[in-house]
């Protein structure tokens, strides 16, 4: 959960009075929250942590971030996608 | 040179390893603060690449690992409440508590959901007005500002059912508390960038002032860590100690202004246990009064007292890199990611885990590449 994943701004909208967007992560697309980066657009790249963006990021790094996450196999625990293996 | 083939850019990471290889000329202990960095560290090999005047200690920075066993224990007794939908990132469900691990808790008929956001929490506390919804509040800075929101929608919403265990913990405290340690041989710091994309770099001024230790606020790529580990040791060559930012795409000096805002108004800063090293005052993240009804522990009057750690756990040495992963002698055969005696081995952001990850299933003796 301490990692932080780039995305890029697909949708945005307001939900009840808060920011909120659509984002794709190499093609994995979450909910996210907006409140923190009011200024962020349609189209820019962000880091998001914990379904929050927290900072804008270029293209080009984001790219070669999310390229790692996935060499690593992380992206889809990252995104709380997989649940954790059961202890035994 | 077996790892250099896998850096993203092999030829950059080449001169950075020759760039400090020229520079260095004495021992040199660099803790990195953040467990990502430490997971890409050994994944990487870089330990192993570096010149062996150059040793790289993991610092505590897995907030997974630093929760303290009381209030996992505080966790499992609220989230096994028949009333209680309990919310929390997966990652702690495997942690231990004295008996039990919330996975456990769950296969006994717990509700507990394991959330990505945090908002996540409020919509399940909105969609079940009759049952009482928890999200176990834990993590660094840059955790803290989406945690603080689901008090802020909550109390916005008037959502009465919704309460959450705070257990925030804060990165210069335990830099502050590590380096003034008689026993530490830290020498420099790599500070965590994603921290710091919250919280700004301004922080660290005063530390590096005090004990003039070089701070160097670090990605965690492999490249980045790299790159903050060759500006580390030009600064220790140099006689220098600075704050300096090797991780400027993302990380700027007065951070994320309306993260840290919220973060002010809900919560306020107290002293707190860090497992595995103790009490470190003015180190942590409570709820502040204006939002105190919020607070679990208060709501269910329950709040447990540390309870004793497994005697052969040493995870708290490893957390404050006294010794290295493997030098525990459960590691590996009683401590395991699947069983896992300590929190370090559970998180995989945990220095124990990494080192179980990427040494053992490469069939390498782990004693390779302690410098």
């Amino acid at each position: 959960m301490c990692l932080a994943v780039p995305g890029q701004i697909t949708e945005v909208r307001d939900e009840q009075g808060t920011r909120m967007a659509t984002i794709d992560f190499d093609g994995i697309k979450k909910d996210i929250c907006l409140a923190y980066l009011p200024d962020i657009e349609v189209g820019d790249y962000a880091i998001v942590h914990v379904g929050f963006a927290i900072s804008k990021l270029d293209e080009a790094s984001a790219l070669e971030t999310l390229k790692m996450f996935k060499e690593l196999g992380i992206l889809e625990e990252e995104l709380g996608m997989e649940e954790p293996e059961v202890s035994q | 040179m077996k790892y250099l083939d896998e850096f993203a850019d092999p030829e950059l990471a080449r001169s950075l390893l020759d760039e400090i290889r020229a520079t260095v000329t004495k021992p040199w202990a660099i803790m990195e603060v953040c467990g990502g960095q430490t997971h890409s560290i050994i994944r990487n090999g870089i330990d192993q690449l570096l010149p062996e005047q150059v040793e790289l200690i993991h610092g505590p920075g897995c907030p997974v690992c630093v929760t303290p066993l009381g209030v996992i224990d505080t966790a499992l007794e609220i989230a096994a409440r028949d009333d209680v939908i309990f919310c929390s990132f997966g990652d702690m469900l495997r942690v231990p508590g004295s008996k039990d691990d919330l996975f456990r808790i769950r296969s006994a008929g717990g509700d507990i959901r394991v959330v990505y956001s945090p908002l996540d929490a409020v919509k399940i506390a909105a969609e079940n007005p009759d049952k009482e919804v928890v999200f176990f509040a834990i993590g660094f800075e840059t955790t803290a500002p989406p945690n603080a929101m689901t008090v802020h929608m909550a109390s916005k919403q008037g959502l009465k059912n919704f309460s959450v265990l705070v257990s925030h913990v804060l990165v210069p405290p335990a830099i502050e508390a590590i380096a003034s340690s008689p026993t530490s041989r830290v020498d420099a710091f790599l500070a965590a960038g994603h921290v710091c994309s919250v919280m700004g770099t301004w922080q660290y001024g005063p530390l590096v002032e005090n004990h003039r230790l070089p701070i160097v606020v670090t990605g965690f790529e492999p490249l980045d860590v790299l790159d903050g580990i060759r500006r580390v040791v030009a600064q220790l060559e140099a006689g220098e100690a600075k704050v300096e930012n090797a991780y400027t795409r993302v990380v700027s000096s007065e951070g994320n202004v309306a993260a840290q805002k919220m973060v002010e108004d809900v919560f306020e800063v107290c002293d707190r246990q860090w497992r595995g090293i103790g009490e470190i005052p003015a180190s942590g993240w409570r709820l502040s009064e204006r939002y105190r009804e919020f607070d679990a522990e208060a709501r269910f009057g329950i709040s447990k007292l540390d309870a004793p750690e497994s005697e052969l756990c040493r995870s708290g040495e490893v957390l404050q890199g006294m010794i290295k992963p493997h030098e525990c002698g459960a590691f590996g055969k009683e401590c395991s990611p699947r069983s896992p005696l300590g929190a370090t081995m559970v998180s995989s952001e945990g220095a124990c885990a990494a080192y179980f990850q990427y040494r053992r299933l490469e069939g390498e003796p782990v004693e390779v590449g302690v410098a």
